[in-house]
């Protein structure tokens, strides 16, 4: 069993919207409501699902770029929603995030050197012929050479600064990267270079990534695990072939239906999903998404279902999971 | 007669080091009732293309060769007579509709513009005609919406209220650029299949604009794959998918992850990258434009651009190394 790197336990976000009338209560939007997950080191933990269900919110709350409204994310045994601002700073070297748009994460008017370095020099680590010999390393690492330090981002295509972006996280050395839509952004041949990047990186230095896409087929080709979110919660969670090979949630099944491949014959008139997302700030009692879905029953609108263990290590939350995977 | 002839299609535009040809030599035709696809990275020159139909180019573009539609060479139009066609004859639905549609109009009175404009009618009779569309196209509570403001609207109801503008004068030509790139999957399949319904229920020809192999092939009868500005390999969908012929569509189809396709070997498959990056348009190689990223390429290959040729039934590539690339299949 490896060690656990990372463990999210009943994380919450809840953001206050501006009153809307006099007599309510304000109302309030739960971006992300009680997610649980634990990622192990080396391995890679993929979250999906639609705009608005709250990965990225996860993401953010597991970089500690905001406090959680309540629940802790705890890194290498420290709860990083309780530790004071100097040693959460001193452990950021370890936890580092990739973003989606390579236009618009580097700062135009630095160098690619100063940019690659920054972290370096903000944590305060290396003096300057150390710090230039740790840049020429972390871009060498990503494919790019030494003498790219002193060009500006603009003189880059976006496949090569999405991994200028990489190298930035890279060079603090950390355990973890949180890559939000990392590939996102790029054409598909470039795309395929970044994502085969990444691997390499991961096998060289035992990364461990949590891995947020709406791109099912990245997340299977990259992520050892996938969860599954829909309006703030987790619906399902398992190792990503035996989620994705059989669904144990309405959900899940209905996002890999709706993907279109290209598979020669292959027409489309498949199962649909009705409807569009619901709210976040008018949560029905019972299952989030009963209301579209085909399976739902009338104890659906009631009893919300609770994440269970399934066979195959997997847990969903649905009353129908089991009839799903016999199905 | 087809409904629409592209022949020989240029376009040059005023790039930031001289000119630059984004498009370099397209032909096709399309009839009503037929579907067709155009693939490829960005930079390609598919949505050149399509605007280049419409007369849309930008500052200073040039266009060359001959788009003839219902037989009327559109090239030779005045601004006016275009008018008169777009969103009229030829309608298009652009990739983001938050910035197609005007924020300051309901959704209501945007339908209803084209109606006037085109059809003469009065603002009462294009109210109601619009409501029927917003109703067609799937929208809840269509009448009420009319009189909703773009950023009232979710995504995928913005696209729906863009596709009942571009239905409105019934085209004969509908051209979707991107249409659902910007909307979550389960949107897009309802998306997909709301236009495809209507292009055969109102017998309209549809050039269908993807950078995803997997839209394509669901969507449309026939696929165009685009690289730097030409057409490389044509044919009917279910064909071109079964034995891609061009080693440039081969590379973008083995570069895609595929779902229940697993890791290789069951642990760490590699996906096969193209190398290198597509080439600057101003500064394009003699001859093939994808010979430097080709693992075919010979040095024929870099003395003239490659004729179209013939892979099966109405499917052909423009590669110079064909027999081998087919060859290799064993």
């Amino acid at each position: 069993m490896s060690e656990i790197l990372l463990e999210a336990r009943d994380l919450a976000r809840h953001y206050r919207l501006p009153r809307t009338s006099l007599f309510h209560p304000s109302p309030v939007v739960r971006a992300v409501d009680g997610v649980s997950f634990e990622l192990l080191r080396g391995r890679s933990f993929g979250i999906v699902g639609e705009s608005g269900c709250g990965k990225s919110t996860l993401a953010r709350l597991v970089m500690a770029l905001e406090p959680p409204s309540a629940g802790s994310v705890r890194l290498l045994g420290c709860d990083l929603t309780r530790l004071p601002a100097g040693e959460l700073r001193r452990l950021r070297s370890q936890f580092q995030m990739v973003f989606q748009d390579p236009f618009g994460s580097l700062d135009p008017r630095h160098t690619i050197g100063r940019a690659v370095g920054e972290p370096l020099s903000l944590l305060g680590d290396a003096d300057g012929a150390a710090r230039a010999e740790r840049v020429a390393e972390a871009l060498a690492a990503v494919g790019l050479s030494p003498a790219d330090r002193a060009k500006y981002p603009h003189e880059f295509s976006g496949g090569q600064r999405q991994r200028i972006a990489i190298a930035r996280a890279l060079i603090t050395r950390p355990a973890l990267i949180v890559a939000d839509e990392p590939v996102s952004a790029l054409d598909v041949s470039v795309r395929a270079q970044v994502l085969n990047l990444m691997q390499d990186l991961q096998d060289r230095n035992g990364l461990t990534y949590l891995f947020i896409s709406h791109d099912l087929a990245v997340v299977e080709y990259v992520c050892d695990e996938v969860a599954v979110m829909y309006l703030g919660r987790i619906v399902e969670r398992g190792p990503t072939q035996a989620v994705f090979r059989r669904p144990a949630h309405p959900y899940s099944r209905a996002l890999l239906d709706a993907v279109p491949r290209p598979e020669p014959g292959r027409r489309r008139r498949r199962r649909q999903l009705a409807g569009q997302v619901g709210s976040a700030t008018e949560r029905p009692a019972g299952c989030a998404f009963a209301p579209r879905c085909p399976l739902a029953e009338p104890r659906c609108r009631t009893q919300a279902p609770a994440l269970r263990p399934l066979d195959e290590g997997r847990f969903a939350a649905c009353h129908f999971a089991e009839a799903m995977l016999a199905g | 007669m087809s409904l629409l002839e592209v022949n020989a299609l240029r376009v040059r535009l005023r790039g930031p080091d001289g000119p630059v040809e984004a498009v370099r030599g397209v032909s096709f035709s399309l009839d009503r009732g037929q579907t067709m696809g155009l693939v490829g990275e960005s930079g390609c020159g598919k949505s050149m293309t399509a605007l280049a139909l419409l007369g849309l180019l930008p500052e200073g573009g040039l266009l060359h060769g001959s788009v003839r539609f219902e037989g009327r060479e559109l090239t030779q139009l005045s601004d006016r007579e275009l008018c008169r066609l777009r969103g009229n004859r030829i309608a298009m639905v652009f990739q983001e509709p938050m910035t197609a549609l005007n924020p300051l109009h309901s959704i209501g009175r945007q339908i209803a513009e084209p109606l006037c404009l085109h059809r003469g009618l009065s603002s009462e009779a294009a109210r109601g005609v619009a409501g029927e569309l917003l109703h067609r196209v799937g929208m809840p509570d269509a009448r009420a919406r009319l009189d909703a403001y773009p950023h009232q609207l979710s995504g995928g109801q913005r696209q729906r209220a863009l596709i009942a503008m571009a239905l409105a004068c019934e085209p004969d030509l509908l051209i979707a650029d991107e249409p659902t790139t910007a909307l979550d999957v389960t949107i897009q399949a309802q998306i997909l299949e709301l236009i495809v319904d209507l292009v055969h229920e109102r017998g309209m020809a549809l050039i269908l604009i993807s950078h995803d192999l997997g839209v394509i092939a669901e969507t449309v009868e026939r696929v165009a794959v685009m690289y730097a500005g030409r057409i490389v390999e044509m044919g009917p969908v279910a064909t071109v998918f079964g034995r891609l012929a061009h080693p440039y569509s081969r590379g973008l189809f083995a570069a895609i992850p595929r779902i229940g396709g697993g890791r290789s070997g069951g642990g760490r498959g590699r996906l096969a990258a193209i190398p290198g990056r597509v080439p600057d348009l101003a500064a394009l190689p003699t001859g093939c434009a994808f010979a430097d990223r080709c693992g075919h390429a010979q040095p024929v290959c870099r003395l003239a651009e490659p004729p179209p040729l013939a892979v099966g039934p109405e499917h052909w590539a423009a590669c110079g190394r064909l027999d081998a690339v087919l060859a290799s299949d064993g």
